[in-house]
């Protein structure tokens, strides 16, 4: 059935099933490929994005639950500007790249709601998988955010 | 597309008015193209090497080696454009198409000059060549076994950049009719002092493009270098971050229909059959499609694919890892590596004399289990197989050569009707070398010609049929004499990897036997990030820390008494010791018990060494919180890549020590996704610290040698911490938790 949803300021109709995840919706149905599929089970981060300005695990949301505005890495500035992306570029945070759309997502919603995240809250509140091991960096970079 | 690219690369002055050079120095099967296109003689040619400069001065490099996020396309591009004094402002970098050309003989080159014997082994199983011809190889594109920098950069890199920028001098000393001494260059730009002209490179292609580059270009010293050295931002970091970065994954093409798979879950099973039927009436499938071993469903999109086929009522019959489990696994090796080795490694002295005579002798027996790669891209692959014979695909590869010969012998075509398209990889770690995947979606895009085939792994399937790195067991004796110096050193493992000299310690030991047994497991094994290091790192460093204790010595003091001939291994490991604060104590915590661990590793031409901080708490958890790297690469292209591939060697090995373990239970691997198999997160992830030495030796490589230090040296932190020695991998303590009773 059909399902409008609001992606970064566009309202996209789309037909499907209520259970298909936003994750396939978004890059399947709609094309939008930057959100990653990583695991499928909510394991692992890569497919995060905000709904509702929540970070949230696409692979497993079902579309018919969606009732807020969706924001992907895509959306999330026209031109790169927004501070995390910032941040990630100049502390050249990404390796191979796979896992920061979703990284960067679940950087930007808490820092959204706590701009000065202690290391410890943002191990506990960001627990992305990034297998070529960014770790360092993305701490030096949400820290040089507070610094701001 | 890559015809006319392929035009554009070779052309001499092409169209769109670009001096091309391509720098070639091996007589490689293509050798008339490249002679045609570079215009010398090609009779003394031994590298290759790829650069465009265009009338605007606009510089393309061209590098033939994969992005997976190692930096090193950056680093070679670096390495040119300092030797040609480009402005790297004008500077981008192309990846070579995946066309005989453009294969890198120069890495070959660089095992042979550099003195390794063997051919490293991450390059090994995408050939499946037992005994490796190097002229074999020649005509391979291959990133794997840290290699771009230290070979295909240094062998041809360099040196083209060095011609090019002769032929330039040469050109604007033909142009303004004055002896190329007077002139300098800078900033692609020809400086003339004496008349204080100067022209920028693009103007002088025409000329420049005429001339021979030299075979023997003079190339500049360190203290020369203003590129080289320099933490050059990747340009390949802004589009990582905005989601436009384009991986294998994330192709799309019009009508294209998305494929899922299952694989027999016991290895080298059959498919004896299945029932279309219970799926036909899914929503979106299209058909059904027998592989080998496997079977895949062809959907209108991946979660319909993925479901269908997890849906799909298959039987799969046979298979060689029928009815085997881990412990019986495990059981069977360690009765292998009781008995002395079939094949040695090294054999000096005579240690079993030497044992006999030894004051004390030290046994111990290690195991470590299969992993599996787990890179952040589930494998997959996307091909149009058309009516006419041709085929394009896209994918992600450390083998664009290779992607492309797959595709080809799938489709039953010669190579030169596919057009392969390489895209970037979220993560390598070595299973990007093998072609399983693509060899996949090229069937199955022949079943369906004229519709492109996007086949997408699960993550499940991604885990359980990976190529893993092998389970195995090492057992140890070591003697020392009434002083506690270490006199013997005996080794019998099992299931022998490349490098093959892996599994050789540095230290100053007369008498030495080490060696394999044929013990193998029927699972699919491949090159994971450091390959065998990975394994004899564990192995080695933590028998020698067994050793020291056995000794009573300080375990950093007995290593650099036995390397007394030597300097940089002991400059290496003084490094990591001093920068950890070695010996001074660790601050206490209360309820956690503390201690430092060193372990010491050469490995690609590189001497590492960690020194881990941890701690253990109530619950007997080990929580790494510190790690010190210290690394002699020889020199280093880009300080920043340098860092960044230290750490992530070591977060990947680190995942490997805590958590990394694929079981066989039945024949099939128990573990099936992040949720089982766990993985390094920034909870547990430690602060990093690295320390290069540019010792000015032979550049070394970086992607691999962060990783096999990292599990001995939390292994010996923990003996430090508690006085237990974790003789296998993933190291865990005995939970101090008394069982819970079960609730009603
Ligand atoms: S793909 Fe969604 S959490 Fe891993
Ligand atoms: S940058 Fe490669 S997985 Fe995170």
């Amino acid at each position: 059935m059909p399902y409008h949803l609001t992606i970064n300021g566009t309202l996209h109709d789309v037909d499907v099933e209520g259970e298909m995840p936003l994750l396939w919706v978004l890059r399947d149905v709609i094309g939008l490929t930057g959100t990653k599929f990583g695991c499928g089970i909510a394991a692992c981060g890569a497919c995060t994005v905000h709904v509702n300005g929540e970070a949230v695990r696409s692979c497993t949301l079902p579309v018919a639950s969606i009732t807020g505005p969706i924001t992907t890495i895509e959306g999330l500035s026209v031109d790169s500007s927004h501070p995390v992306q910032k941040a990630w570029i100049e502390k050249q945070v990404p390796q191979c790249g796979y896992c920061q759309s979703g990284m960067i997502m679940a950087v930007a919603a808490l820092v959204a709601h706590n701009p000065k995240p202690s290391e410890a809250e943002l191990a506990t509140t960001v627990t992305n998988v990034c297998r070529c091991g960014t770790y360092d960096r993305v701490r030096e970079a949400v820290a040089s955010l507070a610094s701001v | 597309m890559t015809v006319s690219r392929r035009k554009a690369i070779l052309g001499t002055v092409a169209a769109g008015g670009a001096l091309i050079l391509g720098y070639s120095l091996w007589p490689y099967p293509q050798r008339e193209k490249a002679r045609a296109v570079l215009g010398h003689s090609a009779d003394n040619a031994l590298i290759t090497t790829w650069l465009k400069v265009a009338r605007d001065n606009k510089t393309t490099i061209i590098v033939n080696h994969a992005d997976m996020g190692q930096g090193s396309q950056t680093g070679l591009a670096q390495m040119l454009a300092d030797e040609l004094d480009a402005d790297w402002n004008l500077v981008s970098i192309l990846e070579a198409p995946a066309e005989e050309p453009f294969a890198n003989g120069d890495m070959i080159k660089g095992l042979l000059l550099g003195g390794e014997l063997n051919i490293p082994a991450i390059l090994l199983p995408p050939l499946g060549y037992l005994a490796p011809k190097v002229s074999r190889l020649i005509g391979l594109q291959i990133t794997g076994g840290s290699s771009s920098i230290r070979y295909t950069g240094v062998a041809a890199m360099r040196p083209a950049g060095a011609a090019a920028r002769e032929m330039f001098v040469s050109a604007a000393a033909l142009n303004w009719n004055v002896p190329a001494s007077q002139l300098t260059t800078k900033l692609s730009h020809v400086h003339h002092a004496a008349s204080g002209r100067s022209i920028p490179y693009g103007d002088l292609i025409e000329i420049a493009s005429k001339l021979t580059p030299s075979d023997s270009p003079r190339l500049k010293t360190p203290d020369q270098f203003t590129v080289m050295g320099q933490p050059i931002p990747r340009p390949d970091i802004p589009e990582k971050v905005n989601g436009t970065a384009q991986f294998g994954i994330d192709k799309r093409l019009e009508g294209m229909k998305y494929a899922a798979i299952k694989h027999s879950p016991i290895f080298g099973g059959e498919v004896e059959s299945f029932d279309e039927a219970a799926i036909k009436n899914m929503p979106g499938v299209v058909r059904v499609v027998k592989l080998d071993g496997a079977v895949a469903v062809v959907a209108d999109n991946t979660w319909h694919a993925m479901n269908a086929v997890r849906a799909l009522p298959v039987t799969f019959k046979g298979g060689e890892s029928t009815g085997l489990s881990a412990d019986a696994m495990y059981a069977g090796f360690e009765k292998a590596v009781a008995a002395m080795p079939d094949s040695d490694d090294r054999k000096q002295g005579d240690v079993e004399a030497a044992l006999k005579g030894a004051t004390t002798v030290v046994e111990a027996t290690y195991r470590l289990p299969f992993l599996a790669h787990a890179a952040m891209e589930p494998l997959n692959c996307t091909v149009i197989a058309h009516e006419d014979g041709t085929a394009e695909a896209w994918a992600g590869s450390q083998v664009p050569l290779g992607a492309r010969g797959a595709v080809a012998k799938a489709l039953g075509i010669s190579a030169s009707k596919v057009t392969y398209h390489n895209l970037r990889m979220g993560g390598g770690f070595g299973r990007r070398l093998e072609t399983d995947s693509i060899t996949q979606a090229a069937r199955i895009a022949g079943e369906m010609k004229g519709t492109p085939i996007k086949l997408t792994w699960s993550r499940e399937e991604d885990m359980q049929h990976d190529k893993f790195r092998p389970a195995g067991v090492s057992r140890f004796r070591g003697g020392l004499d009434k002083d506690g110096n270490p006199v013997a050193w005996f080794n019998c493992y099992n299931w022998k990897d490349m490098p093959a000299d892996a599994c050789l310690v540095p230290y100053g030991i007369a008498h030495q036997h080490i060696g394999s047994v044929d013990a193998k497991a029927p699972v699919p094994a491949g090159s994971w990030r450091s390959v065998a290091h990975s394994r004899h790192g564990f192995f080695t460093e933590s028998f020698v820390d067994e050793m020291a204790h056995a000794a009573k010595m300080d375990p950093y003091a007995f290593r650099k008494k036995l390397l007394a001939d030597l300097p940089r291994h002991r400059a290496v490991l003084d490094r990591a010791a001093t920068e950890a604060g070695w010996g001074l104590e660790l601050q206490p915590i209360t309820g956690l018990r503390r201690g430092r661990g060193i372990a010491l590793q050469e490995a690609f031409g590189s001497i590492t060494a960690h020194v881990a901080e941890i701690s253990v708490d109530e619950d007997n958890k080990i929580h790494v919180d510190r790690v010190v790297v210290a690394c002699d690469c020889g020199d280093i292209i880009n300080p920043d890549s340098a860092q960044m591939q230290l750490q992530g060697g070591t977060n990947y090995g680190l995942s490997a020590a805590l958590y990394g373990a694929i079981e066989l239970k039945d024949g099939k691997v128990a573990q099936s996704n992040f949720d089982n198999y766990e993985v390094v997160r920034l909870a547990d992830a430690p602060h990093i610290e690295t320390h290069i030495i540019r010792s000015g030796a032979p550049l070394g490589g970086l992607g691999e040698p962060g990783t096999p230090g990292i599990a001995p040296a939390v292994a010996n932190a923990v003996f430090a911490a508690t006085g237990q020695r974790l003789r296998a991998l993933p190291l865990k303590l005995e939970s101090n938790r008394a069982p819970q009773t079960a609730r009603l």
